[in-house]
C-alpha cells in the first residue's frame, strides 16, 4: 500500500489584482494530480497569505501577481515566513514577471521556481514533485 | 429560393459527402477556440429559413445585425483608442500626447490597481503597486495633471474604471470644470461595470446592491448634466480573458446589460431616459469568423431583447455600441513579435463586425506594459486595415455568407440558453451569488488549457513551431520611485487643502449614503476641495460594507 502522504500546496492571489485564470487553472491541474490544494481567493495580503501556509501546513506556496508587484511581495512573503519560523515551506510562483525581474528573485531566494505565461503545466507538477522528492522520502 | 432548388442543393450535397469523404481528413479537431465543432461546408441549407427583412435588415435598421449607423466607416472609420496608462499623471500625460499626435483620435486610460481598488497611493494596501499596470490617480490633483494641454471638449476619454467609477467620472467633469468647460459638452465612457467584476475580472469593493445603486445614480445625473456620456460599458472583454468561450462573453454580458436596464426601470427611470448611453465593450479573439458572428450576434439579440421585453421606443435604446479590444489572452511570450500578426487578424475581424473603436494589443503586453514602438505598431496596424486592405469600402462584407450567417444564429440560439438558466437561478445577481458564471468561465479556461497541453490546439511558438529564443531586453520599466513621488504628492494635497470644508463634505456624503439621494453631487463637491479618491471610497465603504467572494476553482 503507498502510504506516502499528499503533498499540500496553498494557491494564493496576493496584492490588488484580480486576474486568478491562471491561479485558477494551476490549482486545478494539482488537486488533478493528487495534491492537496487551498485556494486563498482574491486580494491577499502578504500577512494572511502566510497565515494561511501556516494553518493549512502546506509544503508549498504558489504566488500568481499579475500586477507588477512581484519585487515587493516576493521578499515580504519569504521574510513573514521566515519571522513566523516557516522558512521550509517553499515558494513558487507565475504571473506576468519580466525576465530580469525573473533572475533577481531567484538569485535572492525569493522564489524556488518562477512559470511564466506559455508554461505546460505538467512542468509545474513535474516540478513539485523533484522539489518534494528529498522531503516525502 | 424554390423546394426545387433546395431539393436540387440537398442532392448535389449528398454527392459531394459522398465524394469528399473519399478523402481523409488531417487528424485535427475542426472546431473554434472556443471548442464549437464547425463543418466542413455550409450551403444554402443552413441559412433556410432566415428572413433578409427580418433577420439582418440594411445596416442602421432593426435589428441592426448589418450594423448600428446606416453609411457604417464609409461615414466615419472607427475611433482608433489605445488603452495606456502607467506610473504618474505627468508621464501619462505625455504618452496620451504622443498618441494623439501619431493620429490616435480618443483616449483611454489605464489606472493602477490601487485606484482601481479605491486605496489611495499611501495606503499600506498600495504598497508595491504604485503606478504599475496603469496611472496612479489619488486627488483633482493628479487628474488635472492627466488631462493637462488636452482640451476635455475636443476628445472623447473612455475611462477604465468600475468599483469607483463614480469618483473618477466626478474627477473628469471637475478637470473640465478648471478647463472651463461645462459637463454638457463632455463625451466618452467609464466602464462602470460592476457586474462583470463580480464574474470575471474581480475588482470590486462594495456588495452588489450598493454598487448598482451608485451605478443609477450615474444614469439619472448623466442623462441632466452629462448627456453625451456613455454610463456604462458593458464589458465581455474581461469574461473571455478569464477563460470564457465566446458564447459565455456574449450571453453573459448582454445577460449584464439586461440587469442594468431592470436596475434602472426600477429605480423609477424611464427606459429610454439611460438605455441610449449604454455601450458594449467586447472582445476579439483569435477565431475569425466566430468573433465576426458574435458581434452580429449581440446586435439583433440586444435590440430585439430592447424593444420586446423592455419597451424601449427610442430608437438609440436598441443600438448596440461597442468598443473591441483585441485578445490579451491569445498573446505568448515566446516569439512576441507574432504577437503583431496575432492582433492584426483580431482587429481586422472586429472591423468585419462592425466595432465602434478598436484597441489593438501591442506585442510585448505579455512580459509588462508596452513600450512606445510596440504601441505604434499596433496603432498603425489599425490604420493598415482602414487605409490599405479595403475592407471599410462595404458595410457588413461577410452578411449572406453561408458559414456567417449559421454561425450568427447559432451563436444567438445558444445564447438564449443561457438566458434561460440565468432566469432559473433568479437573475443575474442570483447566479453571481451561486457562483455560476465564474464556475462555467472556471470549467472553459481548464478544458482550454487541456487542449493546449494534450496538443489538441496549436499554438504556434508554444506547443509546436518552438524556438529557443533568448527574453527580450526592450521592456518598459517602472522607477520603483515613483511610489515614493505619489505618495508625497497625495500627501502635500492633503496638507493644502482646506481640510474643514473637506471633512464636512465627507461627513455629508456619509450622511446621504445611508439614504436614497443621489450621491453623484455630493461626490462632486467633495472632489472640488480635494478630497482623495481613497477618503471618498472609504466613507462609501464604511456605510456599505465590502463584497466577499467565495473562493471556486
Amino acid at each position: 500500500m503507498n502510504t506516502a502522504r499528499k503533498i499540500r500546496v496553498l494557491v494564493a492571489k496576493p496584492g490588488l489584482d484580480g486576474h486568478d485564470r491562471g491561479a485558477k487553472v494551476v490549482a486545478r491541474a494539482l488537486r488533478d494530480a493528487g495534491m492537496e490544494v487551498v485556494y486563498t481567493g482574491l486580494h491577499q495580503t502578504p500577512e494572511q497569505v502566510v497565515e494561511a501556509a501556516i494553518q493549512e501546513d502546506v509544503d508549498m506556496v504558489g504566488l500568481s501577481i499579475l500586477s507588477g508587484a512581484h519585487l515587493t511581495i516576493f521578499p515580504r512573503i519569504c521574510e513573514l515566513l521566515k519571522e513566523n519560523g516557516a522558512e521550509d515551506i517553499m515558494v513558487m510562483g507565475g504571473g506576468i514577471i519580466p525576465d530580469d525581474d525573473m533572475q533577481e528573485l531567484l538569485a535572492n531566494g525569493h522564489a524556488q521556481a518562477l512559470f511564466t505565461p506559455g508554461t505546460v503545466t505538467a512542468d509545474i507538477i513535474n516540478w513539485i514533485h523533484e522539489a518534494m522528492k528529498d522531503r516525502l522520502s | 429560393m424554390s423546394h426545387d432548388d433546395m431539393d436540387k442543393i440537398r442532392q448535389g450535397k449528398k454527392e459531394w459527402e459522398e465524394c469528399s469523404s473519399n478523402v481523409k481528413e488531417r487528424p485535427n479537431k475542426f472546431m473554434t477556440v472556443s471548442s464549437v465543432p464547425i463543418k466542413a461546408l455550409y450551403t444554402p441549407e443552413d441559412t433556410e429559413g432566415i428572413s433578409f427583412q427580418d433577420d439582418l435588415n440594411f445596416p442602421g435598421y432593426y435589428p441592426y445585425t448589418r450594423g448600428v449607423q446606416p453609411n457604417m466607416y464609409r461615414g466615419r472609420l472607427w475611433t482608433m483608442r489605445q488603452f495606456a496608462g502607467f506610473a504618474t499623471a505627468k508621464e501619462s500625460n505625455e504618452r496620451y500626447k504622443y498618441l494623439l499626435s501619431q493620429g490616435q483620435t480618443g483616449l483611454s486610460v489605464a489606472f493602477d490597481m490601487p485606484t482601481i481598488m479605491g486605496y489611495d497611493s499611501d495606503h499600506p494596501r498600495s504598497f508595491g503597486e504604485v503606478g504599475r499596470v496603469g496611472v496612479a490617480i489619488d486627488s483633482l490633483d493628479d487628474m488635472e495633471t492627466l488631462f493637462s494641454d488636452i482640451p476635455l471638449d475636443r476628445i472623447t476619454t473612455s475611462m477604465t474604471i468600475n468599483a469607483p467609477a463614480a469618483v473618477l467620472w466626478c474627477l473628469y467633469i471637475a478637470t473640465a470644470e478648471k478647463q472651463g468647460i461645462s459637463s454638457h459638452k463632455l463625451g466618452g465612457t467609464i466602464q462602470n461595470d460592476i457586474l462583470k467584476e463580480y464574474i470575471a475580472q474581480k475588482s470590486w469593493i462594495f456588495p452588489p446592491e450598493p454598487s448598482l445603486r451608485l451605478i443609477t445614480d450615474i444614469f439619472a445625473f448623466s442623462s441632466q448634466h452629462v448627456p453625451k456620456w456613455n454610463t456604462v460599458s458593458i464589458s465581455g472583454y474581461h469574461i473571455r480573458e478569464a477563460g470564457s468561450t465566446a458564447v459565455q462573453e456574449l450571453a453573459f454580458t448582454l445577460a449584464d446589460g439586461f440587469a442594468y436596464v431592470e436596475a434602472g426601470i426600477k429605480a423609477g427611470l424611464d427606459v429610454d431616459s439611460f438605455a441610449p448611453r449604454l455601450s458594449f465593450f467586447f472582445n476579439a479573439h483569435i477565431d475569425f469568423f466566430e468573433e465576426i458572428a458574435k458581434y452580429r450576434a449581440a446586435r439583433r439579440i440586444w435590440a430585439k431583447r430592447m424593444k420586446e421585453k423592455y419597451g424601449a421606443k427610442d430608437e438609440r435604446s436598441l443600438l448596440l455600441r461597442f468598443h473591441t479590444q483585441t485578445a490579451g489572452c491569445s498573446l505568448t511570450a515566446q516569439q512576441p513579435e507574432n504577437n503583431i500578426v496575432r492582433t492584426a487578424y483580431e482587429a481586422l475581424g472586429a472591423v468585419l463586425g462592425g466595432t465602434q473603436s478598436l484597441h489593438t494589443n501591442s506585442m510585448d503586453e505579455v512580459m509588462a506594459l508596452p513600450t512606445e514602438k510596440a504601441v505604434r505598431i499596433a496603432l498603425r496596424t489599425q490604420q493598415i486595415i482602414a487605409e490599405e486592405t479595403g475592407v471599410a469600402n462595404t458595410i457588413d462584407p461577410l452578411a449572406g455568407s453561408y458559414f456567417v450567417e449559421a454561425l450568427t444564429n447559432q451563436m444567438e440560439q445558444e445564447t438564449e440558453k443561457y438566458f434561460e438558466r440565468i432566469d432559473h437561478f433568479g437573475g443575474v445577481l442570483a447566479a453571481i451569488d451561486e457562483g455560476f458564471f465564474q464556475q462555467e468561465i472556471a470549467d472553459a479556461a481548464y478544458r482550454y488549457q487541456r487542449e493546449i497541453e494534450k496538443k489538441e490546439r496549436i499554438i504556434v511558438g508554444v506547443n509546436d513551431y518552438v524556438t529557443q529564443e533568448k527574453p527580450p531586453v526592450d521592456l518598459l520599466k517602472i522607477d520603483p520611485q515613483i511610489e515614493e513621488e505619489q505618495k508625497q504628492r497625495v500627501r502635500s494635497v492633503r496638507e493644502k487643502r482646506d481640510n474643514i470644508v473637506c471633512t464636512n463634505r465627507l461627513e455629508a456624503l456619509r450622511k446621504a449614503a445611508g439614504t436614497t439621494e443621489n450621491l453623484i453631487p455630493l461626490i462632486l463637491d467633495a472632489v472640488k476641495v480635494y478630497a482623495t479618491e481613497g477618503e471618498i471610497i472609504q466613507v462609501l465603504r464604511e456605510v456599505f460594507g465590502e463584497y466577499k467572494e467565495k473562493p471556486i476553482f
